[in-house]
């Protein structure tokens, strides 16, 4: 170790130099913190495809003997929590909520960052002070504006409220200001205006980083809580999310049905990981570092 | 950061309008457009988050049970503010909001640093275990906090944590359906770990991805050694604004935290965070709207100014980090 450290090193040889001897140890905790990791899921997984008299029963079972399909036939006719309602109610509040937030930043953020006009900073600045305000607290004061509005119990209440992102907005102005000039310089001399410009240039161009905004944007649509909570007041309006909660506070509850349900509500979620990971850690990088 | 970006903007904007067809569409033709594309999103920030604040602010000061237009004579001043103050349920919310904080800020920053430093260790499947490290990410509070109440933790003897307690002979353990001993922070700190531990390590590889690899090599030929060494002295400053922005958005995220205090220990008053308080005070059975907008406020304020002094105490903004 002494004498490979002495001497210059290669560069990109930095790792291999120094876990000879740590590498094994490194990667073995790895792996014992993956299994870790992967427990809950397989808990999921497990509970989902039991009867309820195998998961409560006094010996531990690692899998069921024989996968309790019916579960699933049984979740979906339960008339106490409405699952497949529900789930389309999310897919379409997740679906709008990443086209209208993506079209609305992009737009205002390519505005901010391109247009010349006179007073864009204190647009941008109106936008930034909005930032300061905690998202989570604003749900008292929203809630009031919606049910003025008669949007509780609506759809129009769970998505439209949601879609003026000042963060996206932000991220997007960030963006578009690094997005190289002379491609839309070229279009000017072709004839375009602005609004030609951002959709046949800058848009088309620009699909990596929306996509990796709007993968973050659906996932976290999908997975909210607190909001869908507050205004989904009847079983009509609520999200997977929801439905999920008012079935683990019921009295009588099905242990192998309320797993089953936790796996429906997170199976899109990892279709979404499996395809979009790229994008989904891109996005993490974008937002999280510049927040 | 925002004023350099700003200034930088304007300089970019000048020249935009050198270019000559913008000359001739005249002032008012780029003033139009800058509102086609910005109107819809302004009004909309407007609607949803400007004018509710605002009208927040008016409630606070009325006795609005039940109401969103009181009339002058619900006007109580600050009574709502006194009143939130001196409630020893809101007191003891930021009690409750202090000591998840003091656990999970310091956990899930080392936590998440530390994977992300083994990651990048690692030579072989490594995008596998960054996979499975983020992948709890894709799982909700509330998918997480059936699987942690109704599995893990669930305080009977089929729940895997007591199963595994038995092996090496110890009683069952209650976890979440006492409030004392507190086992329950256990469970709801460890819950909020696993979600995001993932999300913060993915911003530290990121991160250390972008140290120059010369700054180890000189220390290499200066002879320190790999390890301890230069992790005090190279990673860990050059980590610096990464640092700051995962500790802030660590404490950020705990402030919001809402749903698995809920959905775990909804009912135990004395594990009751600020929001869940909020939540159950103005959209419970009695809407105390103006009670819960100032909560609402006084709660904004505490973050605003904490936020604020952790990026003094912390140097944020240092803009050479960035």
């Amino acid at each position: 170790m002494t004498i490979e450290t002495k001497r210059p090193v290669p560069v990109g040889r930095k790792r291999g130099l120094r876990s000879r001897g740590g590498g094994t140890v490194n990667f073995l905790a790895l792996s014992v913190l993956a299994v870790l990791f992967l427990i809950p899921f397989y808990l999921i997984l497990r509970n989902a495809l039991s009867t309820d008299a195998e998961i409560t029963a006094p010996g531990w079972m690692w899998f069921p003997v024989a996968p309790a399909w019916e579960n699933i036939e049984k979740l979906f006719s339960d008339p106490s929590v409405p699952m497949a309602r529900a789930l389309l109610n999310s897919a379409l509040v997740a679906t709008l909520t990443t086209l209208g937030t993506l079209f609305l930043c992009a737009t205002a953020g390519y505005g901010l960052a391109r247009i010349p006009y006179r007073h864009a900073n204190k647009v941008f600045y109106v936008v930034l002070a909005t930032l300061m305000i905690p998202g989570a607290i604003t749900f008292v004061p929203s809630f009031v504006m919606v049910s003025s509005l008669g949007w509780i119990s609506d759809l129009r209440g769970l998505i439209i409220p949601t879609l003026f992102n000042g963060f996206v907005a932000f991220l997007c102005r960030q963006y578009f200001l690094s997005f190289p000039r002379e491609l839309e310089e070229a279009a000017r001399v072709d004839g375009l205006g602005y609004w030609g410009a951002f959709w046949r240039i800058v848009i088309p161009n620009s699909g990596n980083f929306l996509a990796a905004i709007a993968v973050i944007t659906f996932v976290g649509s999908w997975n909210s809580f607190l909001w869908p909570l507050v205004i989904g007041r009847s079983p009509e309006s609520w999200t997977v999310q929801v439905a999920l909660s008012t079935f683990l506070t019921a009295q009588t509850v099905s242990l192998s049905q309320l797993f089953l349900a936790a796996l429906v509500a997170m199976l899109p979620l990892l279709f979404v990981f499996l395809f979009l990971q790229r994008f989904l850690v891109q996005g993490v990088a974008q937002t999280g570092l510049k927040g | 950061m925002a004023v350099s970006a700003a200034t930088a903007a304007d300089a970019k904007a000048d020249t935009g309008e050198r270019t000559p067809r913008f000359r001739r569409g005249g002032r008012w033709r780029t003033t139009l457009t800058f509102w086609c594309f910005v109107a819809p999103f302004l009004i909309g920030l407007m609607v949803f988050t400007i004018i509710p604040v605002a009208w927040s602010a008016y409630l606070s000061f009325f006795d609005a049970t039940n109401t969103v237009s009181p009339t002058p004579d619900d006007f109580v001043g600050f009574g709502n503010y006194t009143a939130m103050l001196t409630d020893p349920a809101f007191q003891d919310s930021l009690v409750t909001f202090s000591v998840f904080a003091a656990f999970i800020v310091p956990v899930t920053f080392a936590c998440s640093l530390g994977l992300a430093l083994m990651l990048n260790r690692v030579r072989v499947m490594r995008a596998f275990f960054r996979s499975v490290f983020f992948l709890p990410f894709a799982c909700s509070y509330v998918v997480a906090a059936l699987v942690w109440k109704m599995s893990i933790f669930n305080g009977v003897r089929f729940g895997l944590a007591n199963t595994i307690l038995d092996l090496f002979g110890v009683d069952e353990i209650a976890w979440l359906f006492r409030p004392d001993p507190p086992w329950f922070w256990l469970v709801i700190v460890s819950l909020r770990l696993w979600i995001q531990v993932g999300f913060y390590m993915i911003l530290f590889i990121a991160a250390l991805q972008q140290i120059p690899q010369h700054l180890y090599e000189a220390a290499y030929v200066d002879g320190a050694k790999p390890g301890p060494q230069t992790f005090w002295h190279i990673t860990l400053p050059q980590l610096r604004a990464t640092s700051v922005a995962v500790l802030m958005l660590i404490l950020i995220a705990a402030y919001q935290a809402f749903d698995e205090f809920l959905l775990l220990v909804g009912t135990m008053p004395s594990a009751r965070p600020p929001l869940v308080y909020l939540y159950q005070t103005s959209l419970g059975m009695q809407q105390e709207l103006g009670m819960g907008s100032a909560g609402a406020l006084i709660l904004a304020l505490l973050i605003a100014l904490v936020t604020l002094l952790q990026g003094k105490f912390l140097g944020f903004g240092n803009s050479e980090d960035r």
